[in-house]
This record gives C-alpha cells, structure tokens and sequence, in this order.
C-alpha cells in the first residue's frame, strides 16, 4: 500500500520534472528570447562535457587539464566529415560516435605516459596536451590545409533527424519549433543518456574501482584493482563523451576555430565539476548549467546600473568576470564540497555532528 | 604439511642500506607465521616485496594456490600477486575513506568478478547476479569481523578498531588463500586485542594461513605456530615460538648483547 503509493508519487515527480523540461525552452523564450533558448542548448553540451571530466576527475581521480583537446578533437572531426572544408557531408549518426571513439582513443593515447602521475604533475602533462592540440589546430594549414588554421571551419552542417534539420523551424500540428527548440530536445536526450551511462557506472564494479583509485591507489592495487588499466578506461570514457560533445558543438554552431578550445575551455568545465559537488551527478550537472548562464546573466548588470544610478559606471563586461570570480572564491569558501555535495559528503556532516 | 608460500635468497637493497639480505623461509598451509623483529629491521620491507609493492634484487617467491599450483609472485604487480591468492593489511590502515564500509568491501571482490562499462551500463542479467553475490559475501563478511552496523558508514568515521577489522575484511572479500597482516594490533586496547585475537584464530579454523608482523609479544607468542625473527634484514632465527623465544641471538637483538 505504502509502496504503491510511494511509487505512484515518484512516477508523477518524474511525469512533472519530463514536462517542466519539455516546456522549459517555450517559457524561456516567450520569457527572455531566442537567444537564451540557443544559451540552453549550449548549456546541455556543458553538461555532456563536465559529466565526461567528471569521470575523470571526479570518480578517479585525475587532474586532467586537458580536457578541452577531446572537446576539440570531436568538433574537427566532425568538421571533416560534414562541411564544404574537404565537401564531405557524411550524416551526423556515422560522424558522432567516430568522433567520440576517436577521442577516446587520444584519451588512452594522453593516459598511458602519465600513468605514473599525480596530482600537480599531472594536471600540468594534460594541460601541455590540451594546448599541443590547440597550437595543431592553428597550424595546420600549411602545407596540406588540413584544419583551416585560425580562421577555422565554416558552414558545418547541422544534424538532421530524417528531413528535419535542426536548424530550420518546424512545423507540427500548426506549432512551430525553432530551430533552437529542436536542439534543445536533441541534446536534452543525449544528455539524459549521459547522465544515465554515469549513474550506472558510478554504482558498479568499474566505478567503485575508480573511486578506490582516487582514494589511495596503493591500497587499491594491494586490492587486487589493475590501477593501469582502469585509470586508461576512465580516460578512454571521458574523452568519448568530450568527443561526443565536441560533435554536437560543430553542428550546433556550423563554425569552429582553435578560439573555441583553449585552456580557459579547460578551467571552466573543472569549475563546473568543484562548483557543483565534485563526483556527484546532480551537483556537476547543476555547476554545468550555472556557469554556463551565470556569466550570460550577468551581462545584464549594465542595464541595471543604468536604471538604479542612470548611467553606467563600470563596463558589464569587466564586471561581469569580476562577480563571477567573486562568486567562484565565496562558493569554496562556504561550500568546499559543492553546490549540492553528494551523500557521502552530506553523511561526513551527519557523522561528524554524532 | 605443504608449504604454501616459499620465499627463497630474497635480497633488496635501497641505495647502499640493505634491507632484506637472503631471506628463506616458508609458511604451511594452515598455520599462523609470525614475522618478528625490532624496528626496522625489514618486516614491512618483506611485506612489501612479498605483496608487488617492491621490486627484488634477487630471489624467488612461490605460492601455491587451491590446486596446488605455483605462482611466482616476485617482480608482478600487486593486483596479480593478489589475483595469486595472498592479501594484505597495512600497518598505517589504509582504507577508502570517503567510501562506505559496505563499498571498502566491495571493492576487495574486484579481482574475484568480472563485469565491465557495458555489463554495468546494461545491467545484464551476468552483471545482476555478479553484483548481488558481491553484496552478499561483503555483508557476511562485515558481519564476520563483527561491524555488520557500521555497513554504511564512510570507512574514515569508524573507530580506530573497526577500521582495522574493516580492512581485515577487505582482503577477506578478495578470497586468499594466504592473508598478510601487518602489526594488526597496533594502537588497539587490551579488549580489541583479545576480540583481534578469537577472530584470527577463527580464520585459522576456517583453513585461512596468515602470516602475521607484530609488535606485541604476547600476542605473537600465543597465537603463532611458529616465527621468523628478522634484525637488520636479516634472519636471525626460525621457529616455534618456545625456541625463538629462548634463542641468544634473539634475546640479543630485542635486548642487547649485554643482556646474555
């Protein structure tokens, strides 16, 4: 009775939470724009790519710096195949999944020289990767223009479901869904399968390996873990998901250049993973969304001094990062687990207050 | 009685300090070896060399395994010196803390199953069973060290005791054939020591072999069928413990040579 009832209400939770994001995009853009629909979207692939890092240095344990080199790696590879660059225009469910494999093939390639690393050294052998990466992608236009160089690759295609691209309107049943609205419900799939894969894997054999790794590697090998091959998998697993998001960025956008994938790319998905509650899915998931709005929001600090002192005293732009650093210091300084820490940490206050 | 582990002319050196010289010595299926020492006298050193942590400079280590198969466990990895069938305690527990004591255990049953990314993302039917045998045995085994209430507790809030009953129970999970404990009883009270104590003797009587580094003399003396006393790495004496405990040489090392 009480089961039947507790499923009941946890079916009907679930029904509401699959409305509110099914209407999610319409509200925002009757409420703030088409531009904060397109924001959304870029929003969700943040999450894809902080749920990737997160597997990484979240679960295992390794400070990777570099993450930004597999983001990049599945955009240019999407690029290749699907844009007048080399007028190959292959459909975007071939091109996704050899992006992603790619990616998590450098993943192995990066991991396996830095097996015997940690820590500093290596956050700073991933972060000489991601910018090796990066400098490729400048250079390589000369002698074979493989990569356009810094003017990057344009006119990429968008991903077509059937006939439906997803940058063309919509219309069904007399509705009209922009373009924006399609991807939206595109990648919010895709990220729900990504939050899946994580879930599933944070409560398994794999997963509590990792985590074991992450905790005292010593221990763990004494354990019977083959440290090697694990720490390879989660590096393989991360970067699959940065290729898979750096795919859907080359559509979503239609251009990518080298600008898009620097270190600063890097930092701010890392921030998104210790914002939000390092580890912990609904706290990465939520870091993802906040950073990626929060600095687009506070651009609107320059029409509010305007309205409270009638003109504008400091440039929103400046502003803007200093409030988000600021926010950054008082968040770790108030919440050093996170956002929405995970149970674990949550069960450490429990424990601590017996 | 068979020997289950043979560790013949081991060396190891660390620059020019020689920490284990020509160590031999044997343990048999079903006894209690203790391995005793003053400090620094290489027991830790062993353990490690033994477990995969350490490399040798020479020698050999043999285990046998259910089948009476032999393994070399010199110069292999730790996870395959495991997979062999010897598990290990460390001197400085080192559990994972942020990790329930449930979950430290499951971990110990890594080696012993088998699933992967796909079968966790699935959840195939394999994967299911895997998972639920696992949290079966782990529960059991907490239950067996006597913290089946602490089963969801992170590992770094238990008490000082359960930790090392936690940890005793993490290479339970991991099926050996021969469990290495290093100085278990450290920092315990007399109470803890005596419950250490019923709960090694018990695994003894379930036909697990230890072999045991410890400080505290009276524990080794009554517990151990027989010892191994190391002083400067090397063996100075081997034997039941009414013989080490009479040898000269033995006395001479924990007391000085004034003492004879």
């Amino acid at each position: 009775m009480l089961n039947a009832s507790l499923l009941r209400s946890r079916w009907f939770s679930f029904g509401l939470l699959a409305l509110g994001l099914a209407l999610l995009p319409f509200l925002i853009d009757a409420e703030l724009g088409r531009s904060w629909v397109r924001l959304l979207d870029l929003a969700l692939l943040y999450v894809i790519l902080a749920l990737g890092l997160n597997i990484v240095v979240g679960y295992a344990g390794l400070l990777d710096l570099g993450y930004v080199a597999f983001y990049a790696l599945g955009a240019y590879v999407y690029a290749w195949l699907a844009s007048p660059h080399f007028g190959l225009h292959l459909p975007f469910w071939a091109i996704l999944p050899l992006g992603a494999a790619l990616a998590g093939l450098f993943g192995v390639l990066l991991g396996a020289p830095t097996l015997r690393l940690r820590g500093d050294y290596l956050a700073i052998v991933t972060l000489g990767f991601g910018e090796i990466i990066r400098i490729f992608m400048n250079n390589l236009n000369a002698p074979y223009n493989l990569t356009n160089g810094p003017q990057g690759i344009n006119l990429i295609d968008p991903i077509r479901l059937g006939s439906t691209s997803l940058s063309q309107p919509l219309t069904v049943f007399g509705y009209t869904f922009s373009g924006a609205h399609l991807t939206y419900y595109f990648f919010l799939l895709l990220v729900m399968a990504v939050i899946f894969i994580s879930m599933r894997l944070e409560n398994s054999r794999i997963g509590r390996a990792w985590v074991a790794i992450r905790e005292d590697e010593i221990a763990a090998a004494a354990t019977g873990i083959n440290t090697r091959n694990l720490k390879l998998l989660a590096f393989a697993m991360g970067a699959t998901f940065g290729g898979l998001a750096g795919g859907l960025f080359a559509s979503f956008q239609g251009f990518i250049s080298p600008e898009s994938f620097n270190l600063m790319e890097s930092i701010m998905i890392l921030c998104m993973i210790v914002l939000g509650g390092m580890g912990h899915i609904p706290g990465v998931i939520f870091g993802a969304l906040l950073l990626t709005l929060l600095p687009e929001a506070l651009r609107y600090t320059g029409d509010w001094q305007r309205s409270v002192f009638g003109q504008i005293y400091i440039d929103p732009a400046d502003l803007r990062m200093l409030l988000f650093g600021i926010a950054l210091v008082a968040v770790m300084l108030y919440r050093p687990a996170g956002l929405i820490p995970s149970a674990r940490r949550r069960q450490e206050f429990a424990d601590a207050k017996t | 009685m068979s020997a289950l582990l043979t560790v013949s002319g081991v060396s190891k050196a660390f620059g020019g300090l020689q920490a284990l010289s020509n160590i031999t010595l044997s343990v048999n299926a079903g006894e209690i070896f203790g391995l005793i020492g003053p400090n620094g006298a290489g027991k830790t050193t062993l353990f490690n060399t033994l477990t995969g942590l350490y490399t040798t400079d020479s020698g050999e280590v043999h285990l046998k395994d259910g089948q009476q198969r032999e393994h070399r466990l010199n110069n292999r990895a730790p996870h395959q010196v495991l997979k062999a069938g010897l598990a290990r305690t460390f001197q400085n527990i080192r559990l994972f803390a942020e990790m329930t004591a449930l979950e430290n255990v499951l971990v110990g049953r890594h080696a012993r199953t088998t699933s992967g990314v796909i079968g966790a993302v699935l959840r195939l039917p394999a994967t299911r069973r895997e998972e639920a045998d696992s949290h079966a045995r782990a529960h059991a085994l907490l239950k067996r060290v006597g913290i089946e209430q602490h089963a969801n507790r992170l590992a770094k809030n238990l008490p000082y005791g359960d930790q090392r009953r936690l940890e005793i129970a993490r290479a339970l999970a991991t099926e050996p054939s021969l469990l290495a404990l290093d100085e278990p009883a450290a920092g315990m009270n007399p109470a803890e020591r005596s419950a250490l104590r019923e709960l090694l003797l018990q695994l003894q009587a379930d036909g697990l072999t230890l072999l045991l580094i410890e400080h505290d003399v009276k524990l080794v003396m009554g517990l151990c069928t027989r010892l191994a006393v190391l002083d400067y790495g090397v063996k100075i004496a081997e034997g039941t413990p009414d013989v080490v405990s009479r040898d000269p040489k033995v006395i001479a090392a924990y007391l000085g040579d004034e003492a004879i």
